[in-house]
């Protein structure tokens, strides 16, 4: 039984809307996976629902005519791993998001409210910021792009304006083009958990797979929100395949990170853990890119 | 003889439990009852000044609130044990239904009682309460240093028992020349039981009684304590226990019967449902011992002890529950598992700040196993001997006899698993194999033995009653107080009566339900017993209801009941075999003769002297990534010798379940507090680490049966067994693989991240 004062369907996107500016205290559900819970936990007790799960429009994965991927808001994490376009073309992501929670909660939980609830450690949160998504967001106004890297406030906040909600994720094209990613969720067990530290790093190699062309490393829980690593990034970036590469890739890292120390992990910890996990990511992306180390 | 005993049997409870079908207390529980929910303190230690209800009660749908100031004021102690009529050995009493004197983050200070879940949470929320705080503690050692805070009066410096076991002279057989020391110091968790169905009862009251349904593993022990807790006749409470979601010794408590069946007299008797959530049961019902253990011993370089010694510190947590009983039995095993002729040992159990600490399967042997089986791996390794044969050097011999409980190691149960397990893993290759490693990633393999004892004779009273009623068929029902929590003891019940009674094994249905206005009395689940307790009622109650039925046999057969048998369901001669009739034949004439009508009927209570032990271990392999700071668990085995195996399926099913508690326990189970406030930070099962199906590898059962010749089955221990080893035997094999001794678990990345860096390797 939950403490809900009321709850709005909405019908439409713009139905939403409305329903948000008309009772600017309500809070968005959309899988209800992080939204009952907080219920329950009295957070949100007594709290005022406006449901946004009804909105089919928001659901699936689309390629638009110039090549750009778009992500329903609420599709499920099990629905974008099971994406062929997403198989296809960011896979890590689709294995990201097969790393939320349990398979009920995969079948359940949106990419929108994986997003907008701004936690570091959502699943979705690092690969996103490294494939550099824009967030569709529409409100009374129309739509609204927000490139994902600003679109994170600070911890639990996102840009979200009054009326708004998130209606898609995009990745362009030159983003995913060439380019494969690997995405590391260290936790404390193997399911059913969230990330002590997050890392998602993706490469696009020179023909001759000698090369860096392009690397892009994110992490979740290296500081209050996703953050890029543009050391890391520098330090790879045109630099040939090689040990020194990634090792260096690796060390640089940890100047662009702000991990804290917490009941769950010391800072110390975290900070092994984004050195470590992002020489892993990195290999691993080389290999699957066809690089050799 | 039917043959059922040995066989794996479907549970009788199988098609129900899976359909659904089974009913639970919340299925039971009519929708209208009233919902009760608890106010818990928010801070460690201090004294409740006032409460202020009047918010709360405007609430619409609060139908009362009761404080720690309304509450009858009779002590309780909650502990499932039966009860003693020497005060000596009676357990401390120290609860009452809330509490004004708050000595843990969450003890009970105020009730709420609602027409539904959402107003008695909006109520909890509403109500104010001022506190006095005191300054609190949460270790052991340091509860009992001068000037801590004092829990309880009566007992300075938190010691609620320190008892000691002394043999030969330690003192003097250090002293021998060349002896080599090896000490350490081994630390294990706080960790939960986290049975799937949190703890629920509902209670109301008919015909001036109390009645209460509930999740417990203990439904006669319940009665006695809640006619305590409320002052009132025992007679005037009947407790009821359905299906239960497993309990694994926290249920082994009274919880929050007493509450409920006190807030029933509240409201005029009406339903009064208590449904504890997650987050309580972390913190407000009973949580596994932590265990610091410190042990020195003394080796000869043959590889032979001359002196050990060891001492432990128990948090008890709040109140004494259980109390002493984890620690002593921990103690119990260190100079039995590797008898030596100079020994001491002292435990001690400490009053401290944090949740309430009681029964958890295996009754302290976990921890007493993870430090000691750590420390033997120590030992070896200071000796350069190989740990597997430093242990078969030391470990309890056939023939040992212990003079307390007279246990006697009849066979050579440990060796016989030992080489099961041994087999199992291919341990001496990988071992060899192993030790070559040298890369961030390496592999090792370790092992663990462990002591166990079935039931709680001769340290407290062990009976079993058990009663059989025929039907007009030939079927019987069988009813006993020992309860089904799970692990499947109403199919071994049926087997063991089948046996004996020489009926099919489907004609034996079983009263799963315990109801104390109507089951026998009998003492509830616990302390590995069932098989072996329940055993001994059930064969003296069959064979009574044997020669019941062979008497009444000889009025319609005039064959001599001597000369006459039953198997199979039919009653048959003896000499020749021929079935004289049908046990459902005589059944249906008994009951309806017009001659000499009766009831055929048996019941009987068996007192059990004496104990059996109940040996095995476990061996482990794990694959560490150094720079990770990762255990990945490869393999593990359990071997037992619980005796003959009544239902081998159930007995496997036993040994994963306690198979899995043990690699939370070894790798990730950890309930953790703020030292700040004492507030409990992870109690719920995102942040408790309980280990999932994706963190086992596939986990393996094996055993060795010796029939047990004090048994009336052959059978003993194994409920709790399985949950004893495997976490020592995974923390050797991390030992092996790295060559880094970790003496605390849970083995968890933080851990092995600061342990790496000490060592060297990152």
């Amino acid at each position: 039984m939950y403490d809900i004062k009321a709850l709005y369907e909405a019908e439409s996107v713009a139905h939403a809307t409305e329903l948000l500016l008309a009772h600017p205290e309500a809070k968005v559900i959309a899988g209800g996976s992080d939204v009952l819970i907080q219920m329950r936990e009295g957070r949100l007790a007594g709290a005022t629902l406006v449901s946004i799960y009804g909105l089919d429009e928001l659901r699936g994965v689309t390629m638009e005519a110039d090549g750009t991927i778009r992500i329903g808001s609420l599709t499920s994490f099990s629905h974008i791993t099971k994406s062929p376009i997403i198989e296809e073309h960011i896979r890590v992501l689709g294995e990201a998001v097969d790393m939320v929670g349990g398979p009920q909660i995969r079948n359940i939980g949106t990419i929108g409210g994986n997003t907008c609830n701004g936690v570091t450690s959502a699943d979705s949160a690092s690969t996103l910021v490294a494939y550099d998504a824009i967030v569709e967001l529409t409100g009374a106004e129309g739509k609204r792009l927000v490139p994902i890297r600003e679109f994170y406030i600070k911890a639990g906040k996102v840009d979200l304006r009054p009326g708004e909600i998130e209606t898609a994720i995009l990745i362009p094209r030159e983003s995913y083009e060439g380019c494969k990613g690997h995405y590391i969720k260290y936790a404390m067990r193997n399911a059913m958990d969230i990330a002590t530290c997050g890392c998602s790093a993706n490469v696009k190699l020179s023909a001759d797979k000698k090369t860096i062309e392009r690397a892009r490393l994110a992490y979740g829980v290296a500081g209050p929100v996703p953050m890029r690593a543009p050391s890391a990034e520098a330090a790879a970036n045109g630099k040939p395949i090689s040990a020194e590469t990634v090792e260096a890739f690796a060390k640089a890292a940890l100047d662009d990170v702000n991990p804290r120390t917490s009941w769950r992990a010391t800072k110390e910890f975290r900070l092994h853990l984004v050195e470590e996990l992002a020489r892993r990511a990195l290999s691993e992306a080389i290999r699957l890119s066809g690089g050799e180390l | 003889m039917s043959g059922t005993v040995g066989k794996s049997e479907k549970r009788v409870d199988a098609f129900d439990k899976v359909t659904g079908r089974a009913r639970y207390t919340d299925d039971l529980c009519p929708k209208d009852a009233l919902v009760a929910k608890v106010l818990h303190s928010t801070i460690a230690n201090g004294v409740v000044k006032k409460i202020d209800t009047s918010a709360a009660e405007q609430i619409e749908g609060v139908v009362k609130i009761v404080t720690c100031f309304d509450v009858p004021q009779y002590k309780f102690p909650t502990a499932g044990h039966p009860w003693s009529t020497d005060p000596h050995h009676q357990d401390v009493a120290d609860r009452l239904l809330l509490t004004s004197r708050v000595r843990f983050y969450g003890d009970d200070v105020a009730a709420v009682v609602a027409e539904n879940e959402v107003a008695a949470a909006q109520a909890l929320r509403a109500i104010r309460v001022e506190y006095e705080e005191y300054p609190f503690v949460l270790d052991a050692e340091k509860a009992m240093e001068p000037g801590a805070p004092q829990l309880h009066e009566n007992y300075p410096n938190n010691i609620l028992a320190h008892t000691s076991i002394v043999k030969g002279d330690y003192e003097a057989a250090i002293q021998e020349p060349g002896l080599i020391r090896v000490e350490g110091w081994y630390d294990t968790p706080t960790v939960q039981h986290c049975h799937i169905e949190n703890h629920i009862c509902f209670a109301e009251m008919e015909g001036g009684r109390i009645v209460i349904t509930s999740s417990t593993q203990i439904p006669h022990i319940v009665r006695r304590i809640v006619g305590q807790a409320l002052g009132i006749p025992w007679g005037n409470v009947r407790v009821i226990k359905p299906y239960i979601g497993g309990g694994f010794g926290n249920k082994q408590d009274a919880l929050y019967e007493p509450l409920c069946a006190y807030l029933t007299t509240q409201v005029g008797g009406r339903r009064v449902k208590l449904d504890v959530s997650r987050e309580e049961t972390f913190v407000s019902n009973r949580v596994r011992h932590a265990i610091r253990t410190h042990i020195i011993s003394y080796v000869r370089p043959d590889g032979t002890f001359a002196a050990r010694k060891m001492e432990c510190f128990s948090n008890q947590g709040a109140y004494a529950s259980h109390g002493h009983g984890i620690a002593a039995k921990g103690m119990g095993a260190f100079p039995q598992l590797y008898p030596c002729d100079n020994v001491q040992c002292d435990a001690y159990t400490v009053f401290t700040n944090r949740p309430v600490a009681g029964a958890m399967r295996g009754y302290g042997i976990p921890q007493a196993m993870f430090a000691g089986e750590s420390h033997i791996e120590d030992v070896a390794r200071a000796l350069n001997m190989d740990p597997l044969q430093f242990r078969r050097k030391n470990m309890m011999p056939v023939g040992y006899v212990d003079g307390f409980s007279k246990n006697e190691n009849y066979f050579d149960s440990l060796n016989q698993c030992i080489e099961k397990g041994m087999e199992y893993l291919d341990y001496e290759r990988k071992m060899a194999e192993y030790a070559k490693e040298t890369g961030p990633v390496r592999h090792g393999v370790g092992m663990a033995i462990f002591w166990y004892n079935t039931a709680v004779w001769p340290i407290s009273l062990e009976s079993s009653s058990c009663r059989m009623v025929l039907n007009q068929d030939g079927s019987i029902q069988l009813q006993m107080g020992e309860t089904e929590i799970g692990q499947g003891a109403d199919t071994a019940f049926a087997q063991m009566a089948a046996e004996t009674l020489g009926i099919p094994f489907r004609n034996v249905h079983v009263v799963s339900a315990q109801d104390t206005d109507i089951t026998p009395f009998g003492l509830g689940a616990y302390a590995s017993r069932q098989t072996y307790i329940g055993g001994f009622a059930i064969k003296q109650t069959a064979l009574m209801m044997k020669e019941r039925i062979l008497k009444y046999a000889y009025e319609l057969t005039r064959m001599a009941p001597f000369e006459m048998d039953i198997v199979e369901g039919n009653i048959i001669r003896k000499n020749d075999g021929r079935v004289l009739m049908s046990l459902g034949e005589l059944a249906t004439e008994a009951l309806y003769s017009l001659s000499h009508s009766e009831h055929i009927t048996a019941e009987s209570t068996y007192q059990i002297k004496t104990n059996a032990y109940s040996f095995g271990c476990s061996f482990a392999e794990v694959e560490v990534d150094i720079p990770l700071c990762k255990v990945k668990l490869l393999n593990i085995v359990n071997v037992h010798d619980c005796g003959r195996l009544i239902n081998p399926a159930l007995a496997e099913a036993q040994v994963h379940g306690g198979m899995s508690m043990a690699i939370g326990y070894g790798l990730s189970e950890q309930l953790l507090f703020d030292e700040k406030t004492g507030k409990p930070l992870n109690n719920n099962l995102l942040d408790y680490k309980l280990s999932t199906m994706m963190d086992h590898p596939d986990i393996a059962a094996r055993f060795v049966e010796n029939y047990e010749p004090t048994s009336a089955y052959g059978t003993k221990a194994l409920g709790e067994p399985p949950a004893c080893p495997g976490a020592p035997a995974i923390r050797n094999a991390i030992l092996n693989a790295t060559g880094v001794a970790i003496n605390c678990a849970p083995i968890t990345p933080h851990v092995l991240f600061a342990r790496f860096k000490e060592e060297g390797l990152l």
